[in-house]
């Protein structure tokens, strides 16, 4: 299975989306690094970038994990979860994504934060790890709070460690690696003992509400970063909506960052659920799909 | 007998002076082949099948050729709509098209959208007495005579002597596409951005596939390619790269920004966030771009809704309804705030939709959206009459106390209006802006910046596929004298 080259009719102007890197973080967690010199050239941390694999796929918005605007190429990270996330797993160095656009969103605010806890969840850690880093780089004192379900969806903790945060607390759901715990239980711990002024929080929407929830027991702001479904990215449809502050803002352009105190998540996460029926399809599908060509 | 004379311009041939008197017919107005209502609402084809060969020059006989042919000055572009009639008349399809082609780029596009019973039709000579000559159709017709050549034989018009000068156009609506094609013919090396992964702007995500078929505007952008038009999708200027860069990095001399009204505006009611509530241009965008009424052979999904209410009377609440129908509701409610003779819709849009069932519910606007378990259950509204009227000369609408109802609903589409995307002009703040948030620009499309030019939507607002084609057509002439004027 390779990804289909090329692109639209009208190409863009001979830019080729080659997949440059590969590496499986674990059994269902992948990185990859796709040349894009001009997006390369722009990107700040917490941005996001969209991409189609084929010319029948859907936009789908992943973060930046790293990126070199000298050697021209972009990465992320991703989770298998669906359809699309699938293809893109098959998808090999030398194989050309259809699309690829960016840098969306407001990046990260940086540099004048002061302490903060860094919280990435399951595949939060990927956008967790670019904002660690621009904290770091900024002057920011970061501290780590990595979590997971278990052991084996735990992804970057090397990469969080080689950046030297001020510490890196690891948890698991059911104690396979680090501490058996939530995230929010060393979260609570730091709020409490005033070490920190700030929480960064990213991964699923639930952990994200209850990592807002116990920041806000302790008075300390939580900026969070919010994955609503997108399609275009660039604010032309209104589709990646959230309520914070009972006001609407578009998720891809006023967002992807925002005031985890002011955020409806309730609305989030239903807003999240409203096609689950339409990607079981479009998953199992693409399963009996797969086997017959292999 | 060419359609491009040496200069590389295309030009009108000379009427021949034996050519036999023109009688015209006293027909009635020659009606469209159309597909029947319960047919095509059931399918993404085109609804209007067009005029035969037979059926134009039957048309095409009721002008009366006028020695003062009032119809000119309706179009907003000037076609020199005798001519090409006279042309269809004398058998001369080819030289029709280049008498089309000499003030509009896409005419099988405008043939389809125009809204010509408010622009040259309702002046024709005709209309005083009797049905205009149905000019929208005639070029309909001849847009897609010229399609259906092979594309060596097609009317493209000859690019100029290559001047050394680069423009960049951001954008590839009618507004771009427009001012790419001049500046091409002037000689001028032409690259568009374009923020999305294909090009046409609204002619490609918005107009509907029934309106307005894909295959049309890929033609018409083929041409553009042949032409020697570079365009690079998946370039959001803004983003990707700035107006500063574009200029000073990238080395193009001029710019001409067409990047549309696109950004969605909502009610502000309670409840427009629950499952099932699309801005119009999401629903458009998802079935027309993401091709979802192929869901799941296109992996993008679109909520299909049983009883879908649209919001809104204008063109875009037309498409949005009657793609609603076509993805299989069983019932679309039309709202809107004013009465039918204050639809912004053509009147064909609305006729179509009224003959495909689409029902309408006039004078209400909706108060608040109703949701169980995050999904829409329904759409309270309230009565509207029609007060004073207010600046626009329309009559306000104005709510009645105490006159809410419900409408049961498990989808909303609002299709109240756009602005301007400020993504592109919050990166560009030497860019003037106007008020509303739109870019300031002269008649001729200069901006406050020097070599930057705009037009179209972003100029004036959501208008017409018509108005931002003259507007990238006449900033196309203004970079020319700007790029070629020695003193700049
Ligand atoms: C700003 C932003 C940044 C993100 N960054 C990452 C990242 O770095 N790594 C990562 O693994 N995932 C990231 N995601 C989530 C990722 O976009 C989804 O996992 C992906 O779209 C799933 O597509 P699918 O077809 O494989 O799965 P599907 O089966 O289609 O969907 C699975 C779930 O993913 C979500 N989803 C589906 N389609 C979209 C869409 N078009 N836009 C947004 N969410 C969608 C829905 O909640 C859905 O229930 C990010 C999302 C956003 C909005
Ligand atoms: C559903 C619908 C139906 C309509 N029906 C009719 C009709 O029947 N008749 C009629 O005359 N008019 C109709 N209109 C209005 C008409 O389509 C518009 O007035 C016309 O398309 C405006 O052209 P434009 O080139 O200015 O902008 P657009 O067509 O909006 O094109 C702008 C392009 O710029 C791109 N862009 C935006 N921002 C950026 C950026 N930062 N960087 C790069 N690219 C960017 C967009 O993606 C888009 O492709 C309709 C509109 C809609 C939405
Ligand atoms: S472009 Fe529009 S207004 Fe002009 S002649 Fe054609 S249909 Fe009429
Ligand atoms: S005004 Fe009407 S009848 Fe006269 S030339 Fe124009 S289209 Fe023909
Ligand atoms: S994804 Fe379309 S507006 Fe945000």
């Amino acid at each position: 299975m390779t990804c289909q080259g090329g692109n639209e009719a009208h190409d863009p102007g001979g830019i080729v989306f080659r997949i440059v890197h590969k590496r499986q973080l674990s059994d269902v967690v992948f990185e990859m690094g796709v040349e894009a010199p001009r997006v390369a050239r722009k990107v700040r941390a917490g941005q996001f970038l969209i991409l189609r694999v084929d010319r029948d796929g859907e936009r789908i918005p992943l973060t930046f994990s790293d990126w070199s605007a000298e050697e021209g190429w972009v990465r992320f990270i991703f989770m298998r979860v669906g359809k699309t996330t699938h293809a893109l797993s098959h998808c090999e160095i030398g194989d050309e994504l259809t699309d690829l656009v960016g840098p969306l969103g407001t990046p990260t605010h940086v540099g004048d934060l002061g302490r903060v806890a860094v919280v990435g969840g399951g595949v939060g850690a990927a956008v967790a790890y670019p904002v660690a880093r621009a904290m770091l780089e900024a002057g920011d004192d970061v501290s780590v709070i990595l979590g997971a379900r278990t052991a084996d969806l735990l992804v970057l903790e090397d990469e969080f460690r080689a950046i030297e945060p001020t510490r890196l607390v690891v948890t698991t759901d059911d104690g396979s690696a680090g501490v058996k715990a939530l995230v929010t239980t060393p979260l609570k711990e730091l709020c409490e003992a005033g070490e920190i002024d700030l929480a960064f929080a990213v991964g699923p929407a639930i952990m994200m509400k209850f990592c807002a929830a116990t920041t806000k027991e302790c008075g300390v702001p939580c900026i969070v970063s919010l994955n609503p479904i997108m399609v275009d990215g660039t604010g032309m449809c209104g589709a990646c909506r959230v309520s914070v502050g009972g006001e609407t803002r578009f998720g891809c352009v006023d967002g992807p960052d925002f005031d985890g105190h002011l955020v409806d998540f309730e609305e989030l996460m239903s807003r999240q659920r409203v096609y689950v029926e339409e990607e079981r399809l479009s998953d199992s599908e693409y399963s009996k799909e797969c086997s017959c060509r292999l | 007998m060419s359609a491009v004379d040496d200069s590389g311009n295309v030009a009108t041939p000379k009427p021949s002076a034996e050519k036999p008197r023109h009688k015209p017919s006293r027909e009635p107005r020659t009606p469209m082949r159309e597909r029947a209502a319960v047919e095509r609402a059931a399918d993404f084809d085109e609804v209007a099948l067009g005029y035969t060969e037979e059926l134009a020059v039957a048309e095409a006989a009721r002008c009366l050729q006028c020695k003062n042919p009032t119809c000119i000055e309706g179009c907003p572009v000037q076609i020199d709509i005798k001519a090409f009639i006279g042309h269809i008349i004398d058998g001369e399809y080819r030289e029709g098209v280049a008498v089309l082609k000499e003030r509009n780029a896409l005419p099988a596009v405008c043939g389809r959208v125009c809204p010509q019973e408010e622009q040259c039709e309702a002046v024709c000579v005709l209309a005083r007495k009797a049905e205009p000559v149905a000019i929208g159709r005639l070029e309909r017709w001849l847009g897609d005579y010229d399609l259906a050549c092979e594309l060596e034989h097609r009317c493209v018009p000859e690019v100029g002597e290559p001047t050394g000068f680069r423009c960049a156009i951001i954008g590839s609506g009618p507004a771009g596409l427009a001012c790419a094609g001049e500046l091409a013919r002037l000689g001028h090396d032409v690259t568009i951005f374009e923020s999305l992964h294909a090009p046409g702007g609204v002619l490609t995500y918005g107009i509907p596939e029934f309106r307005l078929p894909k295959a049309i505007v890929d033609s018409e952008i083929d041409m553009l390619v042949q032409m020697g038009v570079k365009i690079e999708c998946d370039t959001v200027v803004g983003a990707t790269l700035t107006l500063d860069e574009i200029l000073n990095v990238e080395g193009f001399d001029s710019v001409f920004i067409g990047s549309g009204a696109g950004l969605p505006v909502f009610l502000g009611v309670p409840g427009e966030n629950l499952n099932g509530v699309y801005s119009a241009n999401e629903f458009l965008t998802r079935v027309n771009l993401m091709r979802a009424y192929e869901f799941p052979r296109a992996d993008t999904p679109v909520w299909r809704g049983r009883r879908v209410a649209v919001i809104g009377g204008g063109n875009v609440a037309m498409d949005s309804a009657r793609t609603a129908l076509r993805l299989g509701a069983d019932e679309v409610f039309l709202a809107y705030r004013r009465t039918e003779q204050e639809m912004p819709a053509r009147r064909e849009e609305v006729h179509h939709a009224s003959e495909e069932g689409v029902q309408f519910k006039m004078l209400c606007s909706p108060v608040e959206i109703l949701g169980r378990d995050g999904f829409v259950t329904g759409l309270v509204a309230t009565r509207m009459e029609l007060g004073e009227p207010d600046e626009s000369g329309r009559r306000a609408p104005v709510c009645v106390m105490g006159s809410e109802f419900e409408i049961e609903c498990d989808t909303v589409v609002v299709a109240v209006g756009t602005r301007a995307n400020p993504l592109l002009m919050k990166a560009a703040p030497d860019l003037e802006l106007t008020g509303r948030g739109y870019v300031a620009a002269d008649e001729h499309g200069a901006t406050s910046v020097p070599g930057v030019f705009a037009g179209g939507d972003i100029v004036t607002g959501a208008a017409t596929v018509i108005l931002a084609m003259g507007a990238g057509k006449r900033s196309a002439r203004a970079m020319d004298g700007w790029l070629q004027n020695p003193d700049r």
